[in-house]
């Protein structure tokens, strides 16, 4: 913008005194956002996010969309005799790895808001503390659907066709980012506890990696050595890739599907306060 | 003292300390409510840390304040409820547009989807920022960012406003939108809390000043009585003739004293602290006829004032602990 002095707009980028006391004298004080609303109003802004820089998406499905095709084409024949048959297993799996790996960016998405003023101001707020928290990870599990249903359409575009249809795969779907949003908990966390963006993401991932690898995701564990097994039994990331293709595949595994919402609600219950305080504090 | 109704921050003995420095070592303020508040001092004084207290962000290590009448410690809610941030603290957020700042600002502070709406229009039509309104902040320069910040802290009309160093790195057009600005803040009622290390900007806005340093206040009052406890004030005199600056020098030298003589050939200088006496002094010259060509009558700057005070300027501050500061260039 070029200051023109001949334009009959010129006044217009500056604050007009009169305007300016008129703005002030008819202002509300209605009383302040309840939790809810405030909360949605934060996963309002995370959405915001996205559409003005949506290259963020970029990051959380190119790298599945990676894993996608080099495991189904590179592995698939040698681990399962045909790389349709990989996928049939895989897919369900990928769809729970991708999303997982994006609850590391909600952590270092609070790591960075927390360098910038903003934050201060929202802290400012007659508002509950757990609001903004709240807000990000609704905001972000909007952002966990988009990158799994990404996963799913590629599968799709493969040739995985799961049993259960669309429905099947929703609920797959809706059970993975329930997931998500207790894990995110974590990361949330450690994106206060550390001190840059860059911390928490080797951080997030030195965890979610070898967690998501130690797991049924990739492989059938009868074929590990008998330590490895035993972790990978109990890993939840196994109970949810497990639960996702019973889904999937119409065969609905109750005591899976009770372990994954049991483990993402004492995640939430653990480090939901814990960031909380954390975020009061500064 | 005043009625405690009557205050809007009333502060004893805040104590912070961050490791091993002590950045706020026990700060008393008393500000009435309706006034302009000034807090100077030069970068690392404790000014922020000071705001961050009053605003609930930071917890005090010691001391009380009451601000609008609510404790702090205990009621913090309630300040919350009342108070608003502008300036280097808190800002804005630069990935969304400067009206999708005020909306979610408005939704937050409890107005309903449209009135958020319908306020932000407003706001960015009085801040002179409708043109950019659905730009990135980030795209903003930095008077227009600091206009929103300010708009974004009377979404909701606070009754005090902490506004901390408002127009640092701002050229001086927007420096002047700013003070005007804080100008209709105040006429409207808002009690404001100004943290400044410009001098001359508590000078051009505060009723009352404290002046810290290294975590401690180290005087206050008017800007005139803060002026006057450092001592005479000046006395310019441009001549219309050069060739009468001898005579001059001695009709001022009898009257106040030690004249100094300026560069200009024309103009001189003489400490003077009453301006009864130095009106006589200028009685004097035309009475000798010796024309004036102008005089000013000065009292020593808040730059005077400082150095006096601390015993170095203001601007060399001793811990070289600064605020970030945001620079960034006009559009």
């Amino acid at each position: 913008m070029t200051p023109n002095m001949t334009s009959p707009d010129a006044t217009a980028s500056t604050a007009n005194e009169a305007a300016v006391r008129r703005a002030i004298a008819s202002g509300l004080r209605p009383p302040p956002a309840r939790p809810v609303p405030a909360a949605l109003a934060f996963a309002w802004r995370g959405m915001l996010k996205v559409k003005h820089v949506p290259e963020q998406l970029l990051d959380v499905t190119i790298t599945p969309v990676m894993f996608v095709l080099m495991f189904t084409y590179l592995f698939g024949g040698a681990i399962s005799g045909s790389t349709a048959d990989y996928l049939d297993y895989l897919l369900p799996g990928i769809l729970v790895m991708s999303v997982l790996f994006t609850t590391v960016y909600s952590g270092v998405a609070l790591n960075t808001d927390m360098t910038k003023g903003v934050v201060d101001r929202f802290r400012s707020l007659p508002i509950s503390r757990l609001a903004p928290l709240l807000g990000s990870l609704l905001g972000d599990s909007v952002r966990y659907v988009l990158s799994g249903t990404v996963i799913i359409l590629l599968g799709v575009i493969l040739g995985f066709r799961p049993d259960a249809g669309v429905p099947g795969a929703v609920a797959a779907l809706g059970l993975v980012v329930v997931f998500a949003f207790g894990l995110s908990w974590v990361f949330t966390t450690i994106g206060l506890v550390l001190r840059s963006p860059n911390a928490v993401m080797n951080a997030g991932f030195m965890g979610i990696f070898p967690l998501t690898f130690l797991s049924n995701v990739f492989v059938e564990p009868t074929t590990l050595p008998g330590p490895l097994e035993a972790f990978v039994r109990v890993n939840p990331i196994s109970h949810l890739a497990t639960a996702s293709r019973g889904l999937m595949a119409g065969d609905i595994q109750a005591g899976q599907i009770a372990v994954v919402l049991a483990v993402a609600a004492g995640l939430t219950v653990v480090f939901a306060p814990i960031t909380s305080r954390l975020y009061g504090k500064g | 003292m005043a009625n405690p109704a009557d205050l809007a921050i009333e502060a004893n003995g805040l104590v912070k300390s961050f490791g091993e420095v002590r950045a706020v070592d026990g700060v008393d303020l008393v500000v009435p409510r309706g006034s302009v508040y000034g807090v100077l001092g030069p970068n690392g004084a404790g000014k922020t840390t000071t705001i961050r207290m009053l605003a609930t962000l930071t917890r005090p290590d010691a001391g009380n304040a009451r601000v609008l009448g609510h404790d702090l410690a205990t009621e913090a809610g309630a300040v919350r409820a009342k108070v608003s941030l502008t300036g280097q603290l808190a800002s804005v957020d630069e990935d969304l547009t400067g009206r999708e700042n005020l909306i979610l600002l408005g939704r937050l502070l409890g107005l309903k989807r449209a009135a958020a709406k319908g306020r932000a229009a407003e706001l960015l039509e009085a801040f002179g920022l409708t043109d950019a309104s659905g730009r990135l902040v980030k795209q903003y320069s930095g008077g227009m960012r600091r206009r929103l910040d300010i708009a974004a802290s009377i979404v909701v009309t606070p009754e005090l406003m902490f506004l901390d160093e408002p127009t640092t790195g701002l050229d001086p057009r927007s420096r002047n939108q700013v003070w005007e600005i804080v100008r209709a803040l105040v006429a409207e009622g808002t009690t404001i809390l100004l943290c400044t290390q410009y001098l001359e900007e508590a000078d051009q806005l505060a009723d009352g000043i404290a002046v810290i340093d290294n975590g401690k206040v180290i005087a206050e009052g008017t800007p005139g009585q803060l002026k006057a406890s450092v001592g005479s004030g000046l006395l310019h005199v441009r001549l219309l003739q050069p060739d009468q600056r001898p005579q001059a020098e001695q009709i001022l030298a009898r009257a106040l004293g030690a004249v100094t003589l300026e560069p200009d050939p024309a103009a001189l200088t003489v400490a003077c602290s009453e301006a009864d006496r130095g009106a006589a002094a200028l009685a004097e010259l035309a009475n000798a006829g010796v024309g004036i060509a102008a005089f000013t009558l000065g009292q020593p700057s808040l730059d005077e004032v400082f150095l006096a005070l601390t015993g170095h300027p203001a601007q060399d501050a001793p811990n070289g602990d600064a605020e970030p500061i945001d620079e960034e260039q006009p559009a």
